[in-house]
């Protein structure tokens, strides 16, 4: 494996997002520029005057990676350079600030790969809710308390937002299925035009689970049918992750902290089971079981 | 070429010959025609950059962030709101020192909404980091185009510009304008060389975080380069001159204030109203004089001390307000006068709010107020044209 | 010497030694090791290298978070407290 983030940068221990950026970084190679915007990676990778990237890396703003990286895009092209050039953002960006600037990408159609690492919440400023916080997951916005059972809306479905856009490649993939993301990135740098990558990368902090399991909680995350492994190409749904042994939510529910008042509380098991509903339907809609 | 058109189209059809990589902006009102015309030359195929449509403003600036990291020189033009929503980027694009360079089609804020102009949009951005030259005229709108990215674009400089024109009193008017020639301009204006580019070649990490520890060190470099470019507007401003036969000054210009008693300070279009209004008082035997600022930021004060340190009174007249104390200009040029030795009363007047004329009758009345502080001021700042009856 | 105002070489946190963040240390008993390099893959810090055939944590960058040990197919890697 080609190391393209180096050692020495600051994530907390066990956090899965250089793990992403590692696996993205290995299948796009040195013929690369990366564009990010303020989160979690950027603060850890990048103190001055020490950075963790080994390929050019620009970042801006919280809002604005996808115009900014149009602009490199722009450039490249100009310049007849196939430079793959990448956002990689968390899914603050991508799902909630970002949004304008990603419609403009998305539908001006520059040869941009969108990686998000969805750790789904604003983790850098302390695990405060997104767009992309699951049904009542605690956060700090979005805490458990005598009138509330954590954050009360459903996940926004970023990928059907990129699809709407006609977006010719959009992906979901989970950093516990490295073959699988690093297979959808060569994909996404093949693709003519944007692409939008959406990885599953749980945060040890805000999530809360036990030192170690971080790769093992995003694979639960699918196999309980929470995080669909597919791959839609010019709007077509061309290939589903199939789970081989089907688990029930509870098992990826109840190792978290975030989760934990579900099980405390009066109307936890009745959430409990709505989230089982949200894994069935997903299970159904991609026939995830054979 | 000597021709009758549209100030938006002298600025568009200058930004062509500056052959910019990349022009991305949004449509507001004053600025729209720049946009317009720039799209049509593109379209034409008189300009080979890409033109790139956005979501917002914001947007905007940032696809230019991107451009000039990747070794592009970029254009864009705004006003008002537009200028407002891109504010995050303005300090952004100046810290990261790309040396972009922006129109500015001067325009009243919001509320309540107004789209006639005033300079209240650039004069709120005076501390983002940028150099801001504002313009008498179209033909000084369209040579200090060039003149900017000379300035922003010199390796001791990397500092982004805004030019200032103020909106439909000078991007609307159609008058004869000197037309650039693109080979001459390629001539004055050499390619667009940064030492650091997003270069997988040569990877390097643009936008790193920095602490206390370095920071300040960052804003310093900033302060540094704004302080260089005090010389380097001069210098370009003299150059431009002796390429292209047209001189509208370097930090400032000034008019009949040699042996005036009486000194306007201001910026923008109104200095022509300002020129004549001065005719017929020094006609009369007022000795009236005109200093016009182009360079705002940086500041030039000690330039403009050597202009008014013979005068007995100075009158500031300016398009924006500091709501809560007084006006930009004014507090600048009191502040520039605090630790000389020079002593004088300094007046500040409001004026052109909102697309407001300004008159002759409003420019002497201002001289009046002026010449009457000179034996005891009475207030420093007052709206100059102020419609009692309606409040 | 930091300069302000300069752009940061790339690569370069490998000055900070994230090692000291540590309290358990992987230890690798490699004839237990079956080569499937996800230890390696896993990793948050690139700090596991293979050496003449053997992945070897590179403990001056290893903040110690387990992953490598609990992903291991093989049990090869178990986490044992530092002492310091
Ligand atoms: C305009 C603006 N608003 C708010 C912030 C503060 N802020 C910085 S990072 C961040 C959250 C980032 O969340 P996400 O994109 O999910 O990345 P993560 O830190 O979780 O990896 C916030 C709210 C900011 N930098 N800029
Ligand atoms: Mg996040």
């Amino acid at each position: 494996m080609q190391n393209l983030l180096a050692p020495g940068h600051r994530a907390c221990a066990g956090c899965s997002m250089p793990t992403v950026i590692r696996l993205v970084l290995d299948a796009a190679g040195t013929n690369t520029i990366v564009v990010s915007p303020t989160s979690c990676l950027e603060v850890t990778t990048t103190p001055f005057p020490e950075s963790a990237w080994v390929v050019p890396w620009i970042h801006s703003l919280f809002e604005n990676a996808s115009a900014v990286a149009s602009g490199v895009e722009v450039m490249m092209k100009r310049q007849c350079k196939d430079t793959n050039v990448l956002v990689i953002g968390g899914d603050g960006s991508t799902f909630d600030i970002g949004m304008g600037s990603n419609s403009g990408m998305f539908e001006r159609g520059h040869k941009v790969a969108y990686i998000c690492y969805d750790n789904e919440a604003y983790m850098n400023t302390g695990v405060q809710r997104s767009g992309s916080t699951p049904f009542c997951a605690h956060t700090t916005t979005t805490p458990a308390g005598e009138l509330s059972l954590g954050n009360p809306r459903p996940k926004k479905d970023m990928p059907a937002i990129a699809l709407a856009h006609g977006v010719p490649y959009v992906a979901t993939a989970s950093v516990a299925y490295p073959v699988d993301l690093r297979k959808k990135v060569e994909r996404a740098l093949q693709t003519q035009g944007p692409s939008y990558i959406q990885v599953n990368a749980p945060c040890i902090t805000g999530w809360t689970f036990d030192a170690g399991t971080t790769i093992e909680i995003a694979r639960l995350a699918v196999e309980t049918g929470l995080w669909p492994l597919f791959e839609y190409v010019n709007g077509e749904l061309t290939e589903v992750k199939k789970i081989r042994r089907i688990k029930l939510v509870d098992e990826y529910l109840k190792v978290q902290g975030r989760y934990k008042h579900l099980y405390k509380m009066p109307g936890g098991a009745e959430i409990l089971r709505s989230i089982q509903d949200i894994a069935d339907k997903n299970i159904a809609m991609y026939k995830l079981v054979d | 070429m000597m021709k009758v058109v549209e100030g938006s189209y002298a600025v568009a059809h200058a930004a062509m010959c500056c052959s910019p990589d990349v022009v991305s902006a949004y449509p507001i009102t004053p600025q729209t025609h720049i946009v317009e015309h720039l799209s049509q030359l593109v379209a034409d195929g008189e300009l080979r950059a890409e033109f790139l449509t956005v979501d917002s403003e914001f947007s905007a600036l940032s696809v230019l962030v991107g451009v000039s990291a990747a070794g592009g020189r970029s254009y864009s033009s705004t006003t008002s709101q537009g200028l407002a929503l891109m504010y995050e980027v303005l300090y952004n694009v100046s810290g990261m020192r790309l040396p972009i360079v922006m129109t500015v089609a001067n325009r009243a804020l919001s509320a309540p909404l107004n789209i006639w102009n005033d300079q209240q949009d650039s004069i709120g951005a005076r501390d983002v980091g940028w150099i801001q030259l504002y313009s008498e005229n179209v033909q000084e709108a369209v040579d200090t185009t060039v003149q900017a990215y000379k300035i922003a674009e010199s390796l001791e400089i990397m500092t982004p510009v805004m030019v200032c024109m103020d909106g439909f009193i000078l991007t609307h008017v159609y008058e004869p304008v000197e037309l650039l020639d693109k080979e001459q301009v390629a001539d004055f204006l050499p390619p667009y060389r940064p030492t650091d580019i997003l270069d997988p070649q040569n990877p390097k990490t643009f936008g790193a975080f920095a602490d206390p520890s370095t920071y300040t060190e960052f804003r310093y470099l900033q302060y540094e380069a704004h302080l260089k470019a005090l010389s380097k507007i001069e210098n370009v401003a003299k150059e431009y001159a002796e390429v292209f036969g047209r001189d509208f000054g370097g930090l400032l210009d000034a008019y009949q204030a040699d042996d005036a008693e009486i000194i306007i300070v201001t910026m923008g279009s109104v200095v022509g109203t300002i020129k004549e209004a001065i005719d017929g008082l020094r006609a009369e035997g007022t000795k009236v004089g005109l200093v016009k600022i182009r360079s705002y930021r940086p500041f030039p004060a000690q330039a403009l001390m050597k202009e008014l340190k013979n005068a007995d009174v100075i009158a500031v007249i300016e398009k924006d307000i500091c709501v809560g104390n007084e006006a930009a200009l004014l507090t600048d040029i009191k502040a520039a006068f605090y630790n000389s030795n020079l002593r004088m009363p300094i007046i500040g007047f409001a004026a052109g709010l909102g697309g407001r004329d300004i008159t002759i009758k409003d420019i002497r009345k201002a001289v009046e107020k002026a010449s009457a502080a000179r034996k005891g001021i009475e207030s420093q700042f007052e709206f100059l044209t102020l419609r009692k009856e309606i409040l | 010497m930091i300069k302000a105002g300069e752009l940061v070489k790339p690569g370069s946190t490998q000055i900070t030694k994230t090692g000291a963040w540590r309290t358990f240390a992987p230890a690798v008993e490699h004839n237990k090791c079956i080569k499937c390099s996800l230890c390696e893959i896993y990793c948050p810090e690139s700090c596991i290298h293979q050496e003449s055939g053997l992945f070897v944590p590179d403990l001056a960058y290893c903040k110690g978070c387990g992953i490598c040990s609990h992903e291991c197919p093989s049990k090869a890697i178990i986490m044992v407290l530092e002492e310091k």
